[in-house]
Order: C-alpha cells, then structure tokens, then sequence
C-alpha cells in the first residue's frame, strides 16, 4: 500500500519531466527552423549540416522526438554560442551555487518562519502575532530585487559591513541569501501559525494539557508534528517562486550561479545554453515536488494509504 | 469582534438619534478600516495618474538634456528648481519617466490580468464541463505549470520569440493561469449539480449560456478576489522581467527598468532607484491589503 504511494507519485513525476521535454521540444519547433535558431550566425555550412545529423532534423517529426530526448539523456545539449563551450559543462560549473544559495535560503526562511509562526500562535493578538502577519503581506508584496538593492544600499555602500558582489566567502552569501528567504519566511510564518491555532484546539491538546504535560512537550511534540501537513505544502508550493525569484537576486548580487547565467544567455539569445537551463531548472523543480509529496506521505499515514487506493 | 461593532453602533444610532439617517456612503465608509482607506486612497491615485499620464507629466519623458545630466533636485537638498525630482543619466525628466513607468507598469499588469481571469476561468469550466479527457488534459497542464516557475517559462519564450509590447502582454497573461483554471473547474462542478444549473440545463440552454449567465455570476465572488491577489503578482512579474532588461524595452519604461537604471547612481542619486522601488512595493502592498480585505468582507468562510 505504501510502496504504490510513492511508486504512483514518482510516475506523476516523470510524466511531468516527460511533459516539460515536450514543451521545449514544442517552443523550438515552431521557431521554424532549429538549426537557425540554436546556432550562431557565423556558422558554415558544414556546421548546419552537422547540426541536423545530430539532431535528426532530416527525419519525420516523431523520430526527432527520440533524438532529443537521447541526447538529452546522454547530457549533450550541443555548444555554446558565446564561447562554443559544452553546455552541459557550463551549466554543471554554475549549478552547485545556485543549489548552495537555494538551499541555504529555503534553510534560512524554515529557520526563522517556523519559530515566528509557533511564537505568533501561542502568543495571539499580541504586538509579535500582529508582527508576523504584517511580514507576511510584506514579503509577498516586497519586489525582491528592490529589497536587494536596499539591502546593498544599507548594508555594503553605506555601512561596509557586507560585499554587494561575488560568492567567495559566507559573508557574500548573507545578502542574497536573506533576500531571497525573508520573501517567503512570512508567509511560511503566517501559515505555522494558522495551523498551529487550529491544531492547538483540538481535543487531544486541552487532554495533554489537562495531564499537566510541559508546555514545550505539548507545543513540539504534540501540535506541531500535526501541524505539519499545511506548512509543508506553503513550503512546497512556493519553492517555485523562490526559483523563479533568485534568477532576480543572483542577478542582482552578481552571485556566478545558473539564473544569472540564464539571463545574459537570454539577452545574447544563446538558446542551447537557454533551453538546458530551462530543462534543469524544470527537472529540479519536479524533484523538489517529489520530496514535499513523499514528505507528506511520511508525515501523515492517511494521505498514502488513500492516495495509494486511488 | 462583530457583536461588539454591532452593539457600538446600537449604542451610537440610539445615543445620537440617528437611527436610519445615515445615507448609504456613510455606511459604506464607515465599515472600512483606516488601513484599507489609505491602500484604496493610493491605489485611486495611481489610476488616476496612469489614466492622464500626459496631463500630470511636466516634460517630455523621452526628451533628452545631456547638458543637464543627473541633477539633484531642490527636495533633495540640490540646485535644480525646473525638474521635481532631478533628471536622469541622460538627462531627461526623473518625474515624466516616472509617470510614464506607472502608466506603462498599470496598463500591462491590469491587462494581463485580465487576459489570465478570462483564459483561466473558461479553461476550469471548459474541463468541468467535458469531464474525462479535456478534464484530464487541462488539469494535468495545470499541474506542469505549477512545477515550471513562470519565470523560467517567460524567460524561455522571450529567448525563442523576443519581445514585444503585445506579446509580453500576452505573456503575462499566462502567469497564475492555473489557479483560476483550478478554482473555476471546482466551483464549476459543485454549482453543476445545484437546481438551478439543473433546471435551466433542462430548459434547453445552451452550455455557454449556463455557464456565462448563471454560473458565473454565482462564482464571481471568489474569482474576484483571486483578481486582486493576481493583479500585484503581474506588477512584479512585469517589473522583474523589466528590471532584467527581458521586459518592456526602450524607448518605453517601466518601473522596473526606471529602478534598474537608477541603480547604477546609488551612491549620488539614490531617490532614482528607491522612488520607482517604493513605487510598486507600495502598490502592490495596497493591493494585497485590499484583497485580503475584500476577501474577508465578501466572504467570511473562503481562507485560503
């Protein structure tokens, strides 16, 4: 039962990597013709007709589709126009940063949010809850690069406390790492707290209280571990945004990473390196998923056994 | 919280001797919050100055003065008395571009939004409609939008097929395309089988009327709350896409490409990126306010 859970969840998955090859595939398709497209314009002749073996241009569309998708499987996404490197080996030069800088954020907005959130449900109506709701709207209607910019504005041109630019040290990560989380941390922090309320009314909480349980013990061990569900599904759904945000901030910060990669391969139309970061970016989009549902599934046993009925 | 209003104003009505005098605006207005007044007073502002951009800039936003560039502005404490908020890189108008950028930011948030309400909303009824496949197909695009962030999206198309004004517009339309669909197909379904749907589906109306006529305007509450969550979310895609220099292009400006031009003068001329910055953050912010409020308001029961 639990295995077809997770089994059915993975094939969801990979029907939406399936999905995402196709729409690229789809995007460059109707550009006309790929090979003008995907190379420079100085290419030879020679270039063109090689171009079209690799890709299997010459054959019917179906056939193409194969081609692709094995070349992408083989991690040949052809050559830069720039600088007729392997895009696969620029991307995978860039990757580890942005996943540093992701990873570090999503941490750093969990680490506070949560806290704030259980703080703003215990504490109700108090200046701190009201605090944490107003972070919330903040967040959401804060543009981050205008946050960013403050943020250099204060912290690297007025007081020098921090480096505008760069990723060498931990201290250059500080910016755009609070940037990019504290986007999302009110929000994560407003719906802790909508369900730490909800599950702090339950029946089973007043018991654990009636019994004299410590008020840690009931808040950690009892609330929140059921409280859990809906934080991760806001956490969950807004690693999209985040994504999609700290294409924004690495641009900003000049953070070496793939969004800031992807925008100057956008601005000079270098389309290979454009489409295989779109295709990863997509691919860790769709792993990113895969964890939140099969986190679901390990915090609640209800959800896998019902969904794996389905 | 309620009864408590409600019995403040008893009190007041029977107190003042009012009871029934009250016209119709006054009510209205007193039930909205301070907070709420303020975001509404600057949302109206900012339509009003995006509607007669022309009237309210004081020189061309295009016309250059190279001569006179990157003055500071008497406000800011420096020499020039002709331009409000001093001149730019280039030495055009900061306040004309300014209001040219809240023009342009409005007019193509306010469209798109439009654009994704229409699409979203047909594509939900369209599948709750169908059912079987066309259900399954649109709501399995739905679920591939969720895992492709619009921002890749955008970027990918705009790499492939440049830019334009129309375009982007259109572009735009696709963000947040999926919720509506999703909404619109759930409400779509439970109003289905309400006895009103019933009898005039066995009137003989036709699926587009039902849906159009009668469907809709039972719906249309939550979708219009869904319309002022979606509107700041277009102001910030449009201005990010811009502030990379992927959105709206040259000549015209946005408020995203005013504040990614200002950064380069942080250090002289700091209002010529924070004023465009304060800008959105502050329309966005009168607008989540707004929608947050009128969510509560219209319907206690819809959270989110």
């Amino acid at each position: 039962m639990h295995v077809k859970y997770f089994l059915v969840k993975t094939l969801r998955a990979f029907i939406t990597t399936f999905l995402l090859v196709v729409f690229v595939f789809f995007v460059l398709r109707i550009t006309g013709d790929p090979a003008q497209a995907m190379l420079p314009d100085d290419a030879t002749e020679e270039d063109y007709i090689e171009f079209r073996q690799m890709w299997g241009l010459d054959k019917p569309l179906m056939e193409q589709f194969f081609v692709y998708c094995k070349n992408f499987i083989h991690g040949d996404f052809g050559q830069s126009y720039k600088d007729g490197r392997d895009v696969f080996e620029v991307i995978s030069q860039r990757l580890p940063k942005s996943v540093w800088l992701m990873g570090m954020s999503i941490i750093f907005s969990i680490v506070v949010g949560l806290p704030l959130g259980i703080y703003a449900a215990l504490h109700r109506n108090s200046f701190g809850d009201r605090f944490v709701m107003g972070a919330a709207v903040f967040g959401f209607s804060m543009p981050n690069f205008f946050l960013g910019i403050m943020f250099i504005l204060i912290f690297s041109m007025k007081l020098h406390w921090l480096p505008s630019a760069g990723s060498d040290t931990w201290l250059h990560l500080l910016l755009p790492m609070i940037t990019i989380g504290m986007t999302r941390m009110g929000s994560y922090a407003r719906y802790t707290r909508s369900a730490m309320l909800n599950v702090l009314s339950k029946p089973y909480i007043i018991t654990a209280k009636a019994k004299g349980a410590n008020r840690n013990r009931m808040v950690y061990l009892h609330a929140l571990p059921n409280a859990a569900i809906p934080i991760v599904t806001v956490i969950g759904t807004s690693i999209g945004h985040m994504v999609g945000g700290s294409v924004v901030i690495e641009n900003v910060f000049a953070w070496p990473g793939v969004g800031r990669l992807l925008v100057s391969s956008v601005a000079v139309r270098d389309l290979p390196v454009v489409q295989a970061i779109v295709i990863v970016m997509g691919l860790a989009m769709v792993l990113a998923n895969l964890l939140v549902d099969f986190t679901y599934g390990l915090l609640d046993p209800r959800i896998r056994v019902t969904a794996g009925d389905k | 919280m309620s009864d408590n209003v409600k019995n403040e104003k008893v009190k007041f009505e029977v107190l003042s001797g009012v009871v029934g005098q009250e016209t119709k605006l006054q009510k209205v207005f007193r039930k909205v919050p301070p907070m709420i007044m303020l975001c509404m007073a600057w949302l109206l502002f900012m339509f009003i100055v995006a509607l007669f951009w022309q009237k309210f800039a004081p020189f061309d936003y295009e016309e250059q003065d190279l001569a006179n560039r990157l003055s500071i502005p008497k406000i800011f404490g420096g020499e020039d008395t002709v331009h409000f908020l001093g001149t730019d890189s280039l030495g055009r108008d900061f306040l004309s571009r300014l209001i040219r950028s809240i023009r342009t930011s409005l007019l193509v948030a306010f469209c798109g939004t439009i654009i994704t309400a229409i699409m979203g909303t047909a594509l939900g009824f369209v599948a709750a409609h169908f059912r079987g496949w066309v259900d399954e197909t649109i709501m399995m695009l739905v679920d591939f939008q969720y895992s492709l962030p619009f921002m890749i999206l955008a970027l990918l198309v705009i790499a492939f097929f440049g830019n334009n004004m129309i375009f982007f517009v259109f572009l735009l339309g696709i963000e947040g395309w999926n919720k509506y669909a999703r909404l619109s197909r759930g409400m779509a379904l439970s109003a289905q089988n309400n006895g009103y749907a019933v009898a005039i589906r066995q009137l003989g109306a036709s699926p587009v009327r039902l849906y159009t006529k009668h469907i809709l305007p039972n719906v249309s509450n939550i979708l219009i709350v869904e319309l002022t969550l979606n509107f700041p979310a277009k102001i910030l895609a449009e201005t990010s896409l811009s502030f990379l220099g992927l959105g709206i292009q040259p000549p015209d400006t946005s408020l995203g490409s005013l504040l990614s031009f200002g950064r380069a003068y942080m250090m002289t001329n700091w209002w010529l990126a924070v004023i465009p910055g304060l800008t959105i953050f502050l329309t966005t912010l009168s607008m989540c306010l707004l929608g947050d409020w009128v969510r509560d308001t219209i319907d206690p029961t819809i959270r989110k």
